[in-house]
């Protein structure tokens, strides 16, 4: 059950250093390209220029006549039979017959420098035969479309569709007819977002070493190194314990890395280079053709409303390709998609298609982002019509706690109403607009996870605590972490040292994902706090002569729990380390689950925006987050995620799109062209943290890292309709795009 | 190819490497000399994550040529602190949680140094066109700019 009261809680809701801070700042904290080891190799990886293409011959015997070339390999070195998504992953990491999107991974070399594997990787030889491709998503749907795999599609899949249809999900509830019977106007449109990438600065880095034994090690920049063990060894065909991964420091992932691109070809490289490490390093360019991004999105959306502004029914209907693979996050997005509302009846309809680009990887509350932009942009064009506030039509129907859900399930305790009071009562809601501005509103949800989840944690000699856990720190979370355990051990944050261990040091982990680590692992690290304050109990109960029972612990030390125990003084924590030799042996703690009791997070963003008339480029002037986090365990770095958040939302309405040219190359894959906010381009983000605690977490803590990329798409969206009158329906808002829909409403 | 010998100063210290005419200078900072603190997100000058200083211009480490290195005073975000101590800047983007992931963090310091090198007093919109060319995708900016202009004041005195 989760504290209520703030005022017992000396550490949780302060803001102290980060531990890994001096390291960060100095230089001196090792990311995934910062690693070197004896003998090192380097690793290149030969790409498709072409979108489609059978591979009809590779010849590496240039490549391997140059003195310094240890090792090629092919799609032929990996092994044969795999199914389902480990054939995926091999697929990915390296084509078979064919190559299915511009940037697929065709062979790789190992050479004694980085410049000779670039070198000789340009000397591998590959015949191809270009096929059709396809890149657009509706496009990918059509009957004459060019069929990317044969057989991808899965049971779900309803007779008569393209085979690029490889999944198909439907749900909702109500009389969808009668619904929008009850409605004073049904509207119903089209929208579409764009592909886009996470825009991690730190391109994937890896080190990977293996002999003939099948025994491997592997350092890699990754948001779970459990997943990368699983994942590389499915791929290879090797036991996952005999290979020992060991994350570095991550520059960034939000969803983009859990999963493996190049890691198994550093291992495959190094097996056949006779064991020595072989170190892969992406460019940029190979980052945005070949890893990541998000899917993009064709939907129609239908919503009835009564003039008062309540919501009667709605329907959804998304497309999204993912990729040459199956994975679209259209499952998600629709479970998202009405989450903020109660609707009486609701339908929701999803495809997911392949299409001849790279494989979608997770993205920042993946599905999300599009859904809001579609529903959030259409409640806000029928609050116009209807002449309705579009905070009060969000309160009108705001989900509630304990009812059920758009997607099913019944909601816990949620704090949507608090969210979107604490918005209504924001000052930025009544600063005035001049001319070319506008006020854009739209809420956005994501879930939180559990997921495997394993920590231990050591008493030392002097009282001081190391903490092991799973969860790779993309953003704070040792701060947070070392914050749960010091609050429930009630000892000072400087005695706790919080590390990220490898594979062989705990049970399974899963990744730094789904919001999860400061709820997972943070539950699993006050677990293990409290399994540790048993042993220290019965190890002061043994002192004392009397019952484990008969013992209490609070501030930081064992006290005999009252009167009838005993007159005993407390035993510190610092004695009880110093004295465990004697008393028993080392102590520890440590707790593995799949923790229960998540906690979603609904958030509310408003933005005001000024549109130059002249050329159509969108400023941001104001930006405001307002989000639940159940209780902010570091508020600084809770406000980090949200501000993070919006920021990325940002650039995906305004600029952030993957654009491909008629051969289904991409045109954009560098970060001139691929144009991620910058400084200039923004003002501060305001932020408000509403505090819902959740009760599944023993300090209250809900998810809080995803929700914020949600709610930008249609706010920005609807800002801009308020600043122009014109109504953008497919992202990205550029200034050429915005300014002909300008020129169009005024000429039409 | 052969390689050239290289002899320079890096935070202050003679230095000597031998460099392929195709490395990049921060490829000889981060494989000859072992300072991986400059980070490389894209080798096209792009991301400001390699930002150094040369002879007190602030420069993409990923765009200049380590033979071009020849007898120039380099600073890297490794000799920042001095003696140990933290330059204010770093000491402010702690205490503001102005890094998420840190891995832009070391070129956004060298750059916000050399920003406050030419400026002492700069305010807002100066520092958010300064580090315009330097990326970060964790934090949307807010925590960085506030963290620079709390440097500023307190390097004047102001704070």
């Amino acid at each position: 059950m989760a504290k209520d009261t703030a005022n017992e809680l000396r550490i949780v809701g302060t803001r102290p250093d980060r531990p890994d801070g001096l390291d960060k700042v100095t230089g001196r904290a090792r990311y995934g390209a910062d690693i070197s080891a004896a003998g090192l190799l380097h690793g290149a990886v030969v790409r498709s220029p072409h979108a489609h293409a059978r591979i009809v011959k590779i010849d590496a015997s240039k490549a391997l006549a140059l003195s310094g070339v240890k090792a090629v390999v092919t799609r032929a070195d990996f092994p044969t039979g795999l199914t389902g998504e480990a054939w995926d992953l091999q697929e990915n990491t390296m084509a078979g017959e064919r190559a299915l999107y511009d940037g697929h991974a065709v062979a790789a070399v190992a050479a004694t420098s980085a410049q000779l594997a670039r070198d000789a990787a340009k000397l591998i030889e590959v015949e191809y035969e270009i096929l059709p491709h396809v890149t657009d998503v509706d496009a990918a749907m059509a009957p004459d479309a060019p069929i990317i795999r044969e057989g991808a599609a899965d049971h779900s899949v309803p007779e008569g569709l393209h085979p690029n249809v490889v999944r198909y999900i439907e749900f909702g509830h109500g009389d969808l007819e009668a619904g929008f019977a009850q409605a004073d106007i049904v509207r119903e449109h089209q929208y579409k977002t764009e592909a886009a990438h996470q825009g991690y600065i730190e391109p994937h880095a890896c080190m990977g070493q293996m002999g003939a034994d099948g025994k491997g090690e592997m350092w890699v920049c990754t948001q779970g190194h459990w997943f990368i063990r699983k994942m590389c060894t499915q791929v290879l065909g090797l036991d996952a314990s005999q290979l020992r991964v060991t994350p570095s420091e991550i520059g960034g992932g939000f969803g983009g890395k859990t999963t493996i691109f190049m890691e198994p070809l550093s291992l495959a490289l190094s097996r056949k280079a006779g064991g020595r490490p072989v170190k892969i390093v992406m460019s940029r360019s190979e980052v945005l053709r070949a890893t990541g991004p998000t899917a993009s999105a064709s939907m129609d959306v239908k919503i009835g409303m009564t003039k008062d502004g309540k919501i009667t029914a709605g329907s959804a209907t998304f497309r999204m390709q993912g990729g040459a693979f199956a994975g679209a996050p259209v499952d998600m997005a629709l479970y998202c998609a009405f989450a903020a509302y109660k609707v009486p009846a609701l339908q929701h309809v999803g495809y997911d298609v392949l299409a001849n680009r790279p494989k979608a990887a997770a993205y920042r509350a993946p599905g999300s982002p599009m859904a809001a932009f579609a529903v959030e942009s259409l409640v806000d064009e029928m609050c116009t019509e209807l002449g309705l506030d579009p905070l009060e039509v969000r309160v009108k129907n705001a989900a509630q706690s304990h009812e059920t859900s758009s997607f099913g399930p019944k909601f816990g305790v949620i704090g949507l109403n608090e969210t979107l009071a604490a918005t209504q009562a924001h000052p930025n809601l009544s600063v005035p607009l001049g001319p070319n501005q506008g006020r854009g509103i739209a809420s956005g949800f994501w879930f939180n996870h559990g997921g495997d989840t394993s920590v231990s944690m050591a008493l030392g000699e002097d009282g001081t605590v190391t903490v092991s856990i799973g969860t790779p720190d993309i953003g704070g979370s040792r701060a947070s972490m070392a914050m749960m355990a010091a609050e429930t051990l009630q000892i000072p944050y400087d005695n706790v040292r919080v590390n990220i261990v490898e594979t062989g040091a705990l049970g399974v982990n899963e990744p730094t994902h789904g919001s999860r680590a400061t709820f997972a692992t943070g539950k699993a690290t006050v677990e293990a706090a409290q399994s540790m304050i048993v042993e220290m109990c019965k190890r002061a109960a043994a002192k004392w002569g009397i019952e484990p029972e008969a013992v209490e612990w609070r501030d930081g030390a064992a006290h005999p729990a009252g009167p009838n125990a005993g007159e005993y003084p407390p035993m510190t924590i610092g004695e009880i380390g110093a004295a465990m030799s004697n008393t028993g042996g080392p102590i520890a703690g440590h707790h593995e689950s799949v923790p229960a009791g998540v906690g979603e997070s609904f958030g509310t963003h408003v933005v005001d925006v000024e549109v130059d008339p002249e050329t159509g480029r969108t400023t941001i002037l104001r930006y405001l987050v307002v989000q639940d986090a159940g209780r902010a365990i570091h508020p600084a770095y809770v406000e980090g995620q949200y501000q993070g958040g919006a920021v990325q939302g940002i650039g995906w309405a305004l600029n952030e799109e993957y654009v491909y040219d008629d051969m289904g190359r991409l045109q954009n894959p560098v970060f001139l062209d691929y144009r991620v906010p910058v400084a200039s381009d923004l003002p501060m983000i305001d932020t408000v943290i509403v505090e819902v605690p959740n009760p599944g977490h023993p300090y209250g803590v809900r998810g809080v890292g995803e929700t914020g990329i949600a709610p930008p798409l249609p706010a920005v969206a609807n800002a801009v309709a308020a600043a122009t009158g014109v109504r953008m329906r497919h992202l990205p808002i550029t200034p050429s795009k915005l300014l002909s829909a300008i020129k169009a409403s005024k000429n039409g | 190819m052969s390689k050239i010998h290289i002899t320079t100063k890096v935070n202050g210290e003679e230095v000597e490497f031998l460099a392929d005419p195709r490395d990049t200078l921060l490829d000889c900072l981060r494989d000859q000399l072992e300072l991986t603190g400059t980070k490389e997100g894209c080798s096209t000058g792009d991301c400001g994550a390699c930002s150094v200083t040369v002879d007190g211009t602030l420069v993409c480490s990923c765009l200049m040529l380590g033979v071009e290195a020849q007898d120039k005073q380099i600073e890297t975000i490794e000799g920042m602190a001095e003696d140990g101590e933290l330059h204010p800047l770093q000491r402010k983007f702690i205490e503001h949680a102005a890094l998420q992931c840190g891995f832009c963090t070391p070129g956004i310091l060298v750059a916000a140094k050399a920003l406050l090198a030419k400026n002492p007093d700069p305010n807002e919109t100066e520092v958010r066109y300064w580090l315009a060319g330097n990326l970060c995708r964790c934090t949307g900016y807010d925590k960085i700019i506030r963290a620079v202009m709390d440097a500023a004041a307190e390097m004047r005195g102001a704070a």
